[in-house]
């Protein structure tokens, strides 16, 4: 298949950044990083500078893969990652606008790369638990109800993609920080520490620069694992509890 | 912003019960008993400088956020999709200033002529020992003019599409949700919406038809 790339190449976080066109003939098998693949070796063969992309598990999991096609992150399947994003979901003759994830929380490295180490530091904030608690048996002598387990593990299935701050229009991540609250609430071994870290999760997400949320609800939309912004919902509600009423 | 908006959201109601009292046919008389009480009663005047208060400050947080938001998201993209967010809940900054701009001339028509000028005709009713502004009257000339319901008409629009996002929005952002009630809530808070726009829609249409066929 025929395609006309219209990828942002931007040298460093200060450089103006510009969109170039290239013309690729990829397959309809390939997943969309192979498809990118096929574009670097061929501006390699040019003795071009490859475009800068990131990736690292390409089955899912790791949340590596940034960027936005043709105006949505992670492209235009719900549920699925770039990498796990295949080519069969365009025709020949398309042209695929291809950019980085826009948030001045997320500034830009090079190309398509983006730095998204403010996410790191909201889970250093608090997104633990302090002590050590052993291996898979010693999580069993907890129980667990089922429903509440599957809840937290709902929560816990965000891979820290950003996907949600992209596609938001405040630049917001309620998203990823409820999740990732959430996750650790609704468990036993989570439980403990929970009003100081919902605090100093959410002072840390203001204090890097994130918008305010105005419940919108495209970051679930594009979120990858789907996340529900019931999540935000329970976030504020846990926020406002730990502030006015718990010690 | 959740708690100024729930609270001028009551307000609405107030004062839609209050207005509806001009479509009684007394020529005015319940209605111009009712203002009298309102401009006079010591409480009210309480409450009215909290809800210039919730306006003004509703209005600012709003404007707050919308400009750090901004600053936040930084550059724009190239491609923007539905997918990135409906238009009401992005334009309600536009359709706020709308509604201020709606209630500036709302303002100036009724509430500042009542209270600082001397435009209005006494009455006196002849159950009642004290005379009152004829506000009645007031309305009824402006609502008499087809261009001023044309500009309340387009404003209670702008109205029933900001708490479409609005009233759901408060609620999230104050933790009330729950898989059981929240789809009750977003019916509710669309009904709401549309239905208290369409009722104060009611009044200037009703006097502005009720008097063209008393000619
Ligand atoms: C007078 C009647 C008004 C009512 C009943 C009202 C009600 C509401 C409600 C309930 C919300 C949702 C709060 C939340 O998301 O937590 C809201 C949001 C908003 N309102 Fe109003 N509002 C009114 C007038 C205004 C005015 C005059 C402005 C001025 C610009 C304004 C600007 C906004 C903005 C920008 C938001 C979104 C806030 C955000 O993004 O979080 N509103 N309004
Ligand atoms: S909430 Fe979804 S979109 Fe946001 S970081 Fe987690 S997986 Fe990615
Ligand atoms: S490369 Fe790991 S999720 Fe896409």
């Amino acid at each position: 298949m025929q395609l006309t790339l219209k990828v942002w190449r931007q040298k460093n976080g200060n450089a103006q950044g510009r969109f170039e066109h290239h013309n690729i003939e990829a397959e309809e098998h390939m997943s969309f990083l192979e498809m990118l693949d096929v574009l670097n070796e061929k501006l390699i063969s040019e003795k071009k500078e490859p475009v800068a992309f990131e990736h690292d598990c390409r089955e899912g999991i790791c949340g590596a893969c940034s960027m936005v096609i043709n105006g949505r992150p992670h492209g235009p399947q719900t549920g699925t990652t770039t990498c796990q994003l295949h080519m069969r979901a365009y025709k020949s003759g398309d042209t695929i606008t291809i950019e980085p994830f826009r948030a001045n929380s997320f500034p830009v490295i090079k190309d398509l790369v983006v730095d998204r180490s403010s996410f790191d530091r909201i889970i250093q904030a608090g997104g633990y638990i302090s002590v050590n608690t052993g291996q898979a048996p010693d999580g069993n002598t907890i129980p667990v109800e089922k429903d509440q387990a599957s809840d937290a593990f709902d929560s816990a299935t965000c891979i820290g993609c950003g996907a949600c701050v992209a596609a938001c229009p405040n630049g917001s991540a309620m998203l990823f920080t409820s999740a990732k609250v959430n996750h650790l609430e609704q468990l036993p071994q989570g439980k403990v520490e929970h009003n100081r870290r919902v605090k100093d999760m959410v002072k840390q997400m203001d204090k890097e620069g994130f918008g305010k949320c105005s419940n919108v609800g495209a970051c679930s939309v594009e979120c990858p694992k789907e996340i529900s912004v019931e999540n935000i919902a329970a976030l504020n509600r846990h926020y406002l509890s730990s502030v006015f009423v718990k010690k | 912003m959740s708690l100024t908006g729930l609270f001028l959201i009551s307000f609405l109601i107030v004062h839609l019960l209050g207005n509806l009292q001009l479509l009684i046919p007394d020529g005015g008389k319940a209605f111009n008993i009712y203002a009298h009480f309102m401009s006079t009663n010591i409480v009210i005047k309480f409450i009215s400088i909290g809800l210039y208060v919730g306006i003004l400050l509703h209005a600012i947080q709003g404007i707050i956020i919308v400009l750090d938001n901004r600053k936040a998201k930084g550059s724009k993209y190239a491609v923007n999709t539905y997918e990135n967010g409906n238009w009401l809940s992005k334009n309600m900054a536009l359709l706020g200033t709308f509604i201020l701009f709606f209630l500036c001339v709302h303002m100036g028509d009724f509430w500042y002529k009542v209270k600082f000028t001397d435009t209005l005709d006494l009455i006196t009713y002849p159950d009642i020992d004290y005379q009152v502004k004829d506000i009645y009257q007031r309305v009824s000339m402006a609502f008499g003019n087809v261009w001023i319901v044309v500009i309340y008409i387009v404003g209670l629009i702008a109205l029933a599409l900001h708490l479409i996002h609005g009233f759901q929005s408060a609620f999230t952002t104050l933790g009330l949700q729950h898989p059981k009630y929240t789809p009750a809530i977003n019916v509710i808070g669309i009904l709401f919406s549309v239905g208290i726009s369409l009722l104060y829609a009611l009044i200037p249409l009703y006097m502005y038809f009720a008097k063209l066929s008393n000619y």
